[in-house]
């Protein structure tokens, strides 16, 4: 089945074209990376799937079903979860409250007004076991303001999969973060179920060839080349703008 | 668990006792306290909850209390439905305003409900033959509940309770899976939308939850006063309810209420020294900015992790 | 000819909506605080004009003392108040708001409870003949000034080394502060203009609506209307938000005197369901 479908999707921001007729389509289970250099329109290309921006023309479908139009919270409870480049997690809650707010959404517990969160067990045991599941039992009471920046990456990643989502979107998950923190992220992208289809945004060549079933390389707002990594590696243009200093 | 049971258990017992122990002067005061506590936690699950910084809450109280008193002093109405009237139409006002001030965020948001909210003050000062403009309304009989709760003590067990009754329902709000969605919104909007949540209509929830009980303030305040007037809508009603809830300590529930109690005393205990009420009140602003930033319960905080470390 | 005459009344009360709002838009746009003393500075303006013009009888040393006090006075407020609170929006308020009532209770303290209306400069008290009916001229010399500010403050923003600064300032802070700015003295000197263009609206405005208890917060919620409407952080929206709100209220006045807020607010609520920031805003 085809999970993600974009369609020719096009995104100017005042005539500046950041976007222009971008064609992509994923299989379930497939990982898909984005490589590209700074202000190919990654980013933007990600946004506009998850909604945070909309697309000035073109079509996105999950799952089968016409996205395009809908607001980002509609598409995460179609099982499209995502990280940002720029983490916004709650930082004056404790990690725990992070990871219980995402169950919440995750289960569709909204407009609950009557018995304290505490006493839902299930959401309770839920986000327990992702915290065990995680490695992230000790700093569970912690002020998320006060975690380490790699730390607060790996809250990120698990927020975004406490909702088994369907398909997941990281923003270069490893941007920023030491060697020893990105091997810890990257260690979790591994252990991810393989019927999750995965979208990431990555510059580290190794860390994209080797988590990706299949790269896409993009470059002012297009995709230029796509296909398995003999096929990146041997692709002319690619080497030209981004890979030309190796 | 236990412990908190007792406290509570025990702070009924002492606003229980309260008419057979302080002077009639001190009881009224207190049930002016109460309203106020309700009227500055109302907010509080706004700003503090929520993060949507209203300066023009007055709104809801002061409509609230006008439509009690309209009810009670043009129309004859019986309190059965002019309370629950009031009520409704402060919530009804409320959702209007939140449609119009939720397509706004941050400082817009701040002048846009404190136009709205004058407005509305300006209709309650300039429809003078419905509201006798800056006169006001004299003549709000209290209301006979069953019993009648025309004597101090017994309105202000009629307060009260209603105030005790809100802060549980607002407790167990903001202690819900909707409170702690709240939270959330307030953190980071994008990060609510990505995982899900539909974060305007919380919103919208959360200003006409945060109108209804407010609304319900004004009720019992005009009730408090047997007399209405422009003066409970005006945007310095709003100011001093904000401060209420900043000097308390915002995002708490039990901050708005210790801060409602400290403006109200010093209040009385100012005004009865010299008539520059506004002056020292200004002051204590400015101060609190200074001093206090996060509040009374944030200083106490600071200062009880800094103990406890050492 | 009744018309042009509503017409003028609505240009000359928007001119100096424009004055009262520019300041506030100025200081939002640089520093994103949202002052709610600025009510207060045209009232403290108007007194001392008043005491200024009944000591001394010149109008025009009204016009160079009140302001200049003032924007000390908002000099002193965003030094040392202000300041240590950059981008927190609540003290900010809180702050505002504290001088908002201790400004308003000194001024009753000072100057007693009884509104005032300043004179008019005896040069400007009579009136022309427009189309057979009497116009004051003083009106037209508050358009005239009016004009002249809005030209100096675009010619100081679009054509001085400072306007520059202080259009990059508004960009971005921290990219001004990167390009060696002294931003620090900048957002105490708009602070101060700012109070400045809010006290000669009060020395300029006392002839027309003068000033009184409450006057503050009628001006400081004018001036609102007139931003949300123009959008904030923008001259121009000032000047356009001001004309707008100017004109509205003058005929709102004639057409519905028992309701004239709600000409002023229902546009403005109309404005605001299409562009939440204004005509010219940005978000």
């Amino acid at each position: 089945m085809i999970a993600l479908d974009i369609e020719n999707v096009t995104k100017s921001f005042g005539g500046v074209r950041a976007l222009t007729g971008v064609t992509l389509s994923l299989n379930e289970g497939e990982r898909l990376v984005l490589l590209g250099p700074n202000g190919a329109g990654k980013t933007t290309l990600f946004h506009s799937i998850s909604g945070n921006i909309l697309a000035s023309s073109g079509r996105i479908s999950l799952f089968g079903d016409d996205i395009t139009q809908l607001p980002p919270d509609a598409r995460a409870r179609l099982g499209l979860a995502r990280t940002f480049q720029i983490t916004n997690l709650f930082a004056q809650l404790t990690v725990l409250e992070n990871i219980l707010l995402a169950v919440c959404g995750a289960q569709k517990l909204t407009f609950k007004f009557v018995r304290p969160l505490d006493r839902y067990d299930d959401i309770q045991k839920r986000a327990r076991a992702l915290l065990e599941e995680w490695n992230l039992v000790d700093a569970a009471d912690r002020l998320v303001r006060n975690l380490s920046y790699g730390e607060q990456r790996q809250v990120e990643v698990v927020m975004a999969l406490s909702g088994e989502p369907r398909i997941l979107l990281l923003d270069e998950p490893t941007a920023g973060l030491s060697p020893a923190e990105t091997l810890r992220v990257m260690e979790m992208v591994r252990k991810l179920p393989r019927d999750m289809t995965i979208v990431m945004i990555e510059h580290d060549m190794d860390v994209a060839f080797e988590i990706a079933d299949r790269i896409a390389v993009m470059h002012q707002g297009r995709v230029i080349a796509e296909g398995d990594e003999a096929a990146i590696r041997g692709n002319q243009q690619v080497s030209d703008i981004y890979l030309g200093v190796e | 668990m236990r412990r908190y049971s007792l406290v509570i258990l025990l702070a009924i017992a002492i606003f229980a006792a309260l008419p057979y122990v302080l002077p009639t002067y001190y009881l009224s005061l207190t049930t002016k306290i109460l309203i106020f506590v309700l009227f500055a936690m109302s907010l509080d699950l706004l700003i503090g909850y929520t993060g949507l910084a209203s300066l023009g809450h007055a709104a809801f109280f002061g409509f609230g209390g006008y439509v009690v008193g309209l009810l009670v002093v043009r129309g004859q109405v019986s309190e059965w439905i002019a309370l629950p009237a009031g009520v409704a139409l402060a919530t009804a006002l409320g959702a209007l305003f939140a449609v119009l001030a939720l397509r706004a965020r941050g400082s817009y948001f701040l002048m846009i409900t404190l136009a709205l909210a004058q407005v509305v003050w300006g209709i309650a000062f300039g429809w003078r033959t419905l509201t006798g403009g800056d006169d006001g309304l004299p003549g709000v009989k209290r209301p006979t509940f069953i019993v009648s709760l025309a004597d101090e003590n017994s309105f202000y067990y009629f307060v009260l309770l209603m105030v005790g009754l809100s802060a549980l329902a607002l407790v167990a709000i903001v202690r819900s899976p909707f409170g702690h969605a709240l939270r959330g919104i307030r953190e980071s909007e994008t990060r609510m939308l990505a995982l899900g949540f539909n974060v305007w209509r919380h919103q919208f929830a959360a200003f006409v939850i945060s109108a209804a009980f407010a609304g319900l303030a004004g009720c019992l305040f005009v009730y408090n006063t047997r007399f209405v007037s422009p003066d409970v809508l005006h945007v310095v009603r709003s100011a001093e309810v904000l401060i209420m809830v900043i000097l308390g300590g915002v995002g708490t529930l039990l901050g708005p209420a210790i801060g409602a109690a400290v403006i109200i005393l010093l209040e009385d205990f100012v005004s009865s020294l010299t008539q520059r009420w506004l002056l020292i009140l200004g002051i204590v602003y400015v101060v609190t900015t200074l001093f206090a930033p996060r509040g009374l319960v944030g200083l106490y905080r600071d200062y009880f992790s800094r103990n406890r470390k050492r | 000819m009744i018309w042009v005459i509503h017409t003028l009344n609505g240009i000359s009360f928007g001119i100096l909506l424009f004055l009262l709002a520019a300041g506030l838009s100025l200081i939002y746009g640089l520093m994103k605080i949202l002052n709610l003393t600025h009510g207060s500075y045209y009232l403290v303006g108007a007194y001392i004009g008043s005491t200024v013009i009944a000591t001394t009888g010149s109008f025009i040393l009204a016009l160079i003392i009140a302001p200049i006090v003032v924007a000390a006075l908002g000099a002193v407020m965003e030094r040392f108040f202000l300041r240590q609170f950059h981008l927190d929006e609540l003290p900010q308020t809180l702050l505002t708001f504290g001088f908002l009532f201790i400004f308003a209770d000194l001024s009753l303290w000072i100057w007693g409870g009884d509104p005032i209306m300043l004179p008019k400069p005896a040069l400007f008290s009579r009136s022309i003949d427009i189309g057979g009916l009497g116009y004051p001229t003083y009106r037209l010399l508050l358009i005239g000034v009016g004009l002249l500010v809005a030209l100096i403050l675009w010619w100081f923003q679009e054509r001085t080394r400072v306007g520059a600064m202080l259009r990059a300032g508004v960009d971005d802070a921290e990219i001004a502060r990167a390009m060696g700015i002294d931003v620090s003295l900048l957002f105490t000197l708009v602070f101060a203009v700012g109070a400045l263009l809010a006290a000669l609206g009060g020395v300029l405005g006392g002839p027309i609506i003068g000033a009184g208890p409450g006057t503050d917060f009628d001006v400081m919620l004018l001036a609102f209307v007139v931003v949300i409407v123009g959008g904030l952080g923008s001259l121009r929206g000032a000047l356009v938000g001001g004309l707008v709100v100017g004109l509205l209220d003058n005929f709102g006045k004639i057409f519905f005197p028992e309701f004239a807020l709600f000409t002023i607010f229902v546009p403005m609520a109309v404005i605001l369901s299409f562009r939440p920031t204004g005509l010219f805003g940005r978000a």
